[in-house]
């Protein structure tokens, strides 16, 4: 066996006594470095059949820690799987009192850390459907805590905290207005692009303008916008209140007399409620505005006849029926971030999750909706 | 003192932007001791620690640790430099998505190549010392306060550091959980040996663990004070650090 006078390393001999008795001699540094090279050097040599007992001796260890007790630990779980013994001998005060602390002896059983086990299919199931029962117990909760906060706040209408609602308005709004203008311009020159190449076909290049406000203002200038809210405000929503939700913060709300509610989610809900609409008015414009020039540079359309062409296709009511879908998609966004915030429970991944499933949430239920509008539509005019 | 001093600071200014917290401090932590650093509220101890582990870099002076000078060393001496260290911070900050046996590996699965078997065996050890065995499968989430801090204190000594450094250990524990992470700082000091910077500023702790302390105070944004505990509760003529060892209002309060 390799033997070291250097500090720095451990090394190890194995002697065989005249009586059967295998002796182990340790010497030099059990530490972090030298330790998995122990680990596997010594289960080498130690091949079965193990003797019934093995001594080691650790008088020429100079130094010890918890890593030169796995050391230890690994060998006598080793040997107490072929039932032989581990004694150690010769260690000294300071060797002795490391073992002490790390409780070397009581670490006998030789297990490994047991894993949790995983519960069969059926506890997960009631586990799950559980889990599902809360959830849906919660956001009635929260809807229903909403409304009684609203409507608090419609007989007292002071106590809404308005700057709170002011930078929400500001966040939501004005700050997403470029990338809601471009989008949506972009869109329009696609859809005039598109449509025109089929109905220059048919020299019926005029109703391209019909085409492109008619879809922007009744379906995609809401969808559009409140897609775009979803991702940029719902997610905030529901990782600022997830955040303050982990560091107590919302606990402190409450105890302090706040309605968590009140004070977090109805502020960001009207905000939102008053700027998507605002936006969607905004995203019909910039659509509009693209179509014009794909129709004025590529066919021929003069901007007058666009525009006229324009408003004849529109009604108001069009418009406002856009409105009221931006306003319901709002506060579908709002809503489910907010709900999504209040959930969260445990640590920074949660607020991750939340995040996550407050965009997937709003966007499917954005889509949802829009399919009860176009339904409502359908049987009422 | 003939002992190797394993942290050097030499005129140490800290700063954040036209806020000097700490102005030209000097001290030495030597090899095996546990050094305390003392102060009020706002005295700027957790600025020090975070200059003594490189997450802020000095405005003026240095900070070697054993040996090495990590107030202008590149990002990646300052990660080799950190290998040397192990931190407890006050809140544990033990990562929420991980059981507390994963988090106690993750340090050993990264910077050692045990077989995985040795090292789910070293986990149960470090959990062992810290009286946490059986609760390897536990979510942070899921433990107490004070387990947490244990938790934490056996993923700091995962890489057995050779410099452990507490922010607040007995923050928001019992006195008895208290005790009990005062006598292990002890054992741990005695039985291997590793250097113990603590701060803090609780006295019974203070009193049962450090061999010397330095003391910072706001007015002077420096050191007032320093040297062993209990010499600087009796004899001691600054009128803070008087106050301060036993636990008298301000005078003008």
């Amino acid at each position: 066996m390799p033997s070291s006078e250097d500090s720095q390393s451990c090394s190890y001999e194995v002697s065989h006594g005249d009586d059967g008795d295998v002796t182990l001699f340790i010497q030099g540094r059990m530490d972090a470095t030298t330790a998995t090279e122990t680990i596997t050097g010594i289960k080498s040599v130690l091949q079965p059949p193990l003797p019934p007992a093995l001594t080691v001796d650790l008088e020429k260890v100079t130094y010890l820690d918890d890593f030169g007790v796995l050391v230890l630990v690994e060998l006598k779980n080793l040997l107490a799987g072929q039932r032989s013994q581990l004694h150690l001998k010769n260690a000294d005060q300071k060797v002795k009192k490391v073992l002490r602390i790390l409780k070397f002896d009581a670490s006998g059983e030789p297990q490994p850390l047991i894993r949790k086990p995983r519960p069969n299919a059926f506890v997960r199931l009631g586990e799950g459907v559980l889990g599902q029962a809360t959830d849906w117990k919660f956001t009635f909760a929260f809807i229903g805590s909403v409304c009684l906060s609203l409507v608090y706040i419609c007989l007292h209408p002071r106590s809404l905290r308005s700057d709170d609602t002011l930078s929400a308005m500001k966040s939501v709004g004005v700050d997403a207005l470029p990338v809601v203008g471009l989008i949506s311009f972009l869109l329009g020159s696609i859809m005039a692009f598109m449509s025109a190449v089929q109905l220059q076909q048919f020299g019926a290049n005029i109703y391209v303008a019909s085409l492109v406000s008619l879809a922007m203002v009744r379906e995609l200038g809401p969808i559009m916008t409140a897609i775009i809210i979803a991702g940029r405000s719902g997610s905030a929503f529901a990782a600022e209140i997830g955040t303050m939700k982990i560091s107590d913060e919302v606990d402190a709300l409450f105890t302090m007399g706040f309605e968590p509610t009140r004070f977090l989610a109805v502020p960001k809900i009207i905000a939102s409620v008053i700027t998507v609409p605002i936006l969607t008015l905004f995203s019909d414009l910039f659509a509009i505005f693209g179509g014009l020039v794909v129709g004025v540079s590529m066919l021929d359309l003069t901007t007058n006849a666009y525009i006229t062409q324009t408003l004849k296709t529109l009604t108001l009511f069009d418009v406002f029926w856009g409105f009221l879908k931006a306003a319901v998609f709002a506060l579908l966004i709002a809503g489910i971030g907010c709900l999504k915030g209040f959930q969260v429970r445990g640590g920074a991944a949660e607020v991750g999750q939340a995040t996550t499933s407050a965009v997937v949430s709003s966007i499917f239920l954005i889509i949802l909706a829009d399919a009860v509008f176009a339904v409502i539509l359908r049987y009422w005019r | 003192m003939n002992r190797k001093a394993i942290i050097q600071v030499r005129n140490l200014v800290a700063s954040y932007g036209d806020d000097i917290i700490l102005d030209r401090i000097s001290f030495d932590v030597y090899e095996g001791e546990i050094f305390a650093v003392l102060g009020g509220s706002g005295s700027g101890k957790s600025t020090l620690l975070r200059h003594l582990l490189g997450l802020d870099r000095p405005a003026a002076g240095e900070v070697t640790i054993d040996g090495d000078d990590i107030s202008t060393c590149s990002e990646d001496a300052l990660q080799q430099i950190l290998r040397k260290v192990g931190v407890l911070y006050q809140s544990a900050a033990l990562f929420g998505s991980m059981t507390v046996a994963e988090n106690v590996a993750l340090p050993i699965l990264e910077y050692t190549d045990l077989p995985a078997e040795s090292v789910d065996n070293l986990v149960k050890i470090k959990l062992n010392l810290v009286n946490l065995d059986g609760y390897q499968n536990h979510l942070p989430s899921e433990i107490s306060g004070g387990m947490k801090k244990r938790a934490g204190l056996a993923r700091a000594m995962a890489l057995n550091p050779k410099i452990l450094f507490f922010d607040e250990p007995s923050a928001g524990l019992d006195p008895i959980t208290s005790a009990e992470l005062d006598n292990l700082i002890v054992h741990l000091n005695q039985s291997l040996g590793t250097t113990m910077v603590i701060i803090t500023h609780e006295l019974e702790s203070i009193f049962a663990v450090a061999h010397r302390v330095i003391m910072l105070h706001k007015s002077t944004r420096g050191i007032i004070a320093d040297g062993d505990p209990i010499y600087l509760r009796d004899q001691s003529r600054n009128p803070f650090v008087k106050q301060f060892f036993n636990r008298l209002p301000a005078e003008n309060t």
